[in-house]
């Protein structure tokens, strides 16, 4: 218990930051009208692609005598880059059909 | 590291405001692209600035490779889909976003398993002094391959495989349901079973966190080892996170499918908020909360739209009855 305390001392930055992010998150998303709800959800699925960051730093860091992690960290950039790229070409592809209606 | 820092705080931004962008139906289309645009400065930068105890990083064959095939099927999927079909592709996308979490979680912890930590409770000054002190020596331990705050380094790695897990499995589900792949599935008495597996979970993770510190022992070479006994818990915290994301999703109804997928885009926000607290990485922590909160927002928003409750979608389907949409 008192290293999850310490941890959160350690990272105290980080927690305001999470704090801010959440009512941010809330304001920044609260007056969307209801057509654009699916390309939103289709954008923030994309946004949340940042954890390939995480994929790409377990990759960059493996030994290269660890096959597990290279194998797992080579899958996870390529999971990650998906939900990148095919998150944010799909976004385009939505609002593309949208402003064509319009 | 100067520039990656400004790398990230230009990702950090775009996110912000591209969705803030995409909140509007005039900008909707600019808002995508600049958050793509933050994405890529971000990725870039990680790839040739990150460097953690003053080493950067490596297997740029694998980087690059990984990066390749990831874009180019992720493009032609993207492309080739059906517009019915989009909010599955979403789903799916999704999924792959909740394994690359749960993928880095289980590389960490394999990490971790072989690193023991320094213990630093002895360490109980106030002040600038113990702080300075503290931190000096959580920058110094990577170098001497070990780790520092084993519980609290732990608990942001199950929470990160746990939500990550249950998106990915869920979003599978979700996937499979929308395109009638997967029938809908409820049994009596089925929240019950998911709330013991949820308590399994939580029970599993709390002993693993409490046992941490003292779990390594030397190995015969001269290594530390953690204990089997953790190493299996962490195993089991796994699979059951895939049967609870199954157990989640398989008794809504399909209507109501895309708040579900708008609920488990949440939840891998979460995890990808887990992996900024893990790397201190500060792009992943905001990109990954402010996706968890507007996700959220936006999930209770699209059951308003539909005349519904969240708690209605997610429970008004247990035990038989039938979710209408």
């Amino acid at each position: 218990m008192t290293a999850i305390l310490e941890f959160l001392q350690l990272h105290i930055e980080m927690v305001y930051i999470v704090i801010l992010s959440v009512f941010l998150g809330i304001e920044v998303i609260s007056r969307v009208p209801s057509v654009l709800h699916t390309p939103l959800m289709s954008g923030a699925n994309a946004i949340h692609g940042v954890v390939i960051i995480g994929a790409i730093i377990v990759m960059g860091k493996a030994e290269s005598d660890n096959y597990l992690a290279l194998i797992l960290g080579f899958l996870a950039v390529i999971l990650g880059t998906l939900n990148v790229v095919g998150g944010f070409v799909v976004t385009d592809r939505m609002l593309e059909m949208f402003k064509k209606k319009k | 590291p100067g520039l990656l820092s400004v790398a990230y705080l230009i990702g950090s931004v775009t996110f912000i405001i591209g969705l803030k962008m995409l909140s509007h139906p005039a900008s909707a289309r600019k808002g995508n692209l600049v958050a793509a645009a933050g994405m890529f400065i971000a990725i870039i930068g990680t790839i040739f600035l990150y460097e953690e105890g003053g080493t950067k990083l490596g297997n740029y064959g694998w980087i690059f490779s990984g990066l390749a095939i990831g874009a180019v099927v992720g493009v032609i999927a993207a492309r080739k889909v059906k517009m019915t079909a989009m909010p599955e592709m979403v789903s799916l996308f999704n999924g792959m976003g909740g394994a690359c979490a749960m993928l880095i979680s289980i590389v960490e912890f394999n990490h971790m398993a072989h690193t023991p930590p320094i213990d630093l409770s002895g360490l109980k000054g106030e002040g600038w002094a113990a702080d300075l002190l503290r931190s000096a020596i959580e920058g110094l331990a990577p170098a001497l391959d070990m780790q520092v705050h084993g519980g609290g380094t732990l608990l942001i790695i199950l929470l990160g495989l746990i939500i990550g897990t249950v998106s990915f499995a869920g979003s599978i589900i979700a996937w499979g349901k929308l395109n009638g792949r997967i029938k809908d599935f409820a049994f009596n008495g089925q929240h019950i079973v998911n709330l013991l597996v949820l308590a399994v979970v939580v029970v599993l993770s709390a002993y693993m966190l409490f046992n941490i510190n003292e779990g390594y022992h030397a190995e015969a070479s001269g290594s530390f080892q953690l204990d089997g006994a953790i190493v299996t818990c962490f195993y089991i915290v796994l699979a059951l996170s895939v049967l609870y994301g199954v157990l989640f999703v398989m008794p809504i109804g399909g209507a109501d499918m895309p708040v579900v997928i708008s609920l488990l885009n949440s939840f891998t926000g979460v995890a990808a908020a887990c992996g900024g607290f893990l790397y201190d990485n500060p792009v992943m922590l905001t990109g990954g909360i402010l996706v968890g909160s507007a996700g959220t927002i936006l999930t209770i928003l699209m059951c308003k739209a539909m005349n519904r409750s969240l708690k209605n979608v997610l429970i008004g389907s247990f035990g038989g009855a039938k979710t209408g949409g």
